[in-house]
């Protein structure tokens, strides 16, 4: 240990170290060690039931899964939130870079945008839901109005209702996944170096110029963390969807529904199945990060 | 999720040109003003409105919270509280064990990776580590304690061939202690990450005064750390407090589907399509929500710590 660290540095371990090791390690084990034994017990052998032992190691309980639990269609509901998923993410980093560059500048009304985004973050999901499932249903019934108004009774005997997956489960991801973006946002232009920009200026770049070749190649893989944090937090959304979905139902819901009525390991199949998906949205943020900053590293020298 | 504030204004002219801003803060306004503020505001109308069983009418009529106070001024033959407000004890209950848990729980282990862990590497790793989670589905993590918790489950398995229990026990699964378990799992990660925030910006030199001042590790702890981290256990505590009072997934799954909850209210008016009703009981779940944050806020000034 060199002289000039500081008095508690050269102590080995502040007092109260190995209790706080011990808790933090008997944390961890919580948070994983469930987690771990559905993946374990998804691999259980045809004979096998919920709980342990083991009976043999299988795949049989994916392949019941592949032919659907029931009346359920799981392949059909795993496209479905995939579908979602990927809508949302594209709209999280969109809207949410841009809300960002905006804050920036003078932006009238920036505080009650800021309360408003905060304030959806905190509030119960359920009320969320309801709202929109309601704001929904109403607006069917006003365009069924008018369309009996109208006399368009052909119309009128097609319409089914507005509620659905890009409609309003969409709007009610995006006011989930937004806030969390917006807050990446806020925390990456803090530490952002305007210098950089204003040197891209001076030597006549137009303002998209200076995004595109400046600023997004500095905050891309914040970006892809906005990414991921769309992503992953609509693949696995329930509470806000739950009410503001029309006849179809996503992935999650579907598992919730599921966790009532089926009694064979194939529903833990499905666990291992989405959580593989999550951890791959996981792993190809983190690559597609560490690739920006190489190629970053790379352009520099 | 950290304690960021809106950018103050920036400094004029650094990013003046380009789009101007509101057409930039346009689409995300407009998803909040679509899917959030016109859907509360609509949730505020409609509690006020008649229904029968074929639609909603317009109108203005307190019958609806009425309904739900039904009986709650006098206690029932059987000496039990109305339906409204054992509910919300119940689920008060829930909130304030949760609370506690998640909080003790959460502050030892920002503690420990705040202060504790030495290499800047190895923190990020760990913190890391504690995040990994919340992106994975929550009814996972809650069946997953199924073969362990269940009847047959590992626990009982354990407890019964150590010859501690006879039978196995019921109260481990399908219960208020497997609803607060699952809870604890799921949402003690929402109060690691602002204490942990708040501790990050604690001035290191601030520690070694106190120690040289002659403070004990625990007086430093108690009489430096925990009033300078108090943004994040505000943050942390209004997550955790509006999760659980709003709550019906957790607490639907976990608790067998037998154990009430405001939130279960709400989903199952919604569900037999009695719009009104579920708005009032939203409106009222929402008052006490915001009582709780505004008794928050009254014991540390947000804006002040910021």
């Amino acid at each position: 240990m060199s002289r000039s660290m500081p008095r508690s540095m050269t102590r080995r371990h502040a007092p109260g170290f190995w209790p706080l090791a011990l808790v933090f390690a008997l944390f961890v084990a919580f948070l994983y060690g469930p987690m771990l034994t559905i993946v374990v017990l998804s691999f259980q052998g045809p004979e096998g039931g919920l709980t342990f032992p083991l009976r043999g190691v299988s795949l049989h309980w994916f392949a019941q899964l592949a032919q659907g639990l029931g009346t359920v269609d799981i392949g059909a509901a795993f496209m479905r939130s995939l579908g979602l998923g990927a809508m949302v993410m594209v709209l999280t980093v969109l809207l949410s870079v841009l809300a960002g560059l905006a804050f920036r500048k003078r932006l009238r009304g920036g505080q009650v945008l800021f309360f408003v985004t905060v304030a959806s973050l905190i509030m119960p999901s359920i009320v969320v839901s309801l709202g929109i499932g309601l704001q929904f249903r109403l607006l069917d019934d006003g365009l069924k109005a008018l369309l009996a108004w109208c006399g368009a009774d052909a119309l009128l005997e097609g319409y089914g209702s507005s509620l659905g997956l890009m409609s309003s489960a969409l709007g009610a991801h995006l006011t989930w996944t937004l806030p969390f973006g917006l807050l990446i946002m806020f925390a990456v232009f803090n530490r952002f170096n305007p210098a950089y920009e204003e040197a891209a200026r001076d030597l006549g770049a137009t303002p998209w110029q200076t995004f595109r070749h400046v600023v997004l190649p500095l905050i891309g893989p914040s970006v892809v963390g906005v990414g991921m944090f769309g992503f992953t937090l609509s693949w696995d959304e329930i509470a806000r969807t739950s009410q503001a979905i029309g006849d179809v139902n996503t992935l999650p819901l579907e598992l919730q529904g599921l966790t009532a009525t089926v009694t064979t390991p194939a529903i833990y199949a499905l666990g291992t199945v989405t959580t593989v998906v999550s951890f791959a949205v996981m792993g190809l943020a983190v690559a597609a990060a560490a690739w920006m900053k190489r190629r970053r590293r790379k352009e520099l020298r | 999720m950290s304690t960021v504030v809106a950018p103050s204004q920036a400094p004029a002219g650094a990013v003046a040109r380009g789009l101007p801003a509101w057409w930039q803060a346009a689409p995300f306004s407009a998803v909040f003003a679509l899917f959030f503020v016109l859907p509360l505001l609509l949730v505020l109308m409609v509690s006020f409105w008649h229904f029968n069983e074929y639609e909603l009418i317009p109108g203005f009529t307190l019958h609806n919270y009425a309904a739900i106070f039904e009986g709650c001024s006098q206690r029932t033959d059987q000496g039990d509280l109305c339906v409204t407000l054992s509910t919300y004890l119940s689920t008060l209950k829930f909130c304030v064990l949760v609370w506690g848990i998640t909080l003790l729980l959460g502050f030892a282990v920002a503690y420990f990776l705040a202060f504790h862990v030495p290499s800047a590497g190895v923190q990020t790793g760990l913190f890391v580590l504690c995040t990994v989670p919340f992106w994975t589905s929550n009814v996972i993590r809650m069946i997953s304690w199924v073969p362990l918790l269940g009847r047959n489950g590992l626990v009982n398995q354990t407890l019964q061939g150590l010859g501690l229990t006879q039978a196995p026990l019921d109260w481990l699964l399908y219960s208020d202690f497997s609803v607060v378990l699952a809870f604890v799992h799921l949402y003690t990660l929402f109060m690691i990450v602002p204490i942990f925030n708040s501790m990050m910006r604690i001035d290191r030199s601030l520690l070694e005064a106190a120690s040289d001042a002659g403070a004990s590790a625990w007086q430093t702890l108690w009489h430096v750390i925990v009033p300078l981290s108090r943004t994040g256990v505000l943050i942390g505590s209004i997550f955790v407090i509006t999760i659980v009072m709003g709550d019906f997934v957790t607490i639907g799954v976990m608790g067998g589907q037998q154990i009430a909850s405001v939130g279960k209210i709400i989903q199952v008016q919604t569900s037999y399509l009695q719009f009104p009703l579920a708005a009032a009981n939203a409106v009222i779940l929402l008052a006490v929500v915001l009582m709780i944050i505004w008794g928050l806020t009254r014991l540390v000034d947000i804006r002040r710590e910021l």
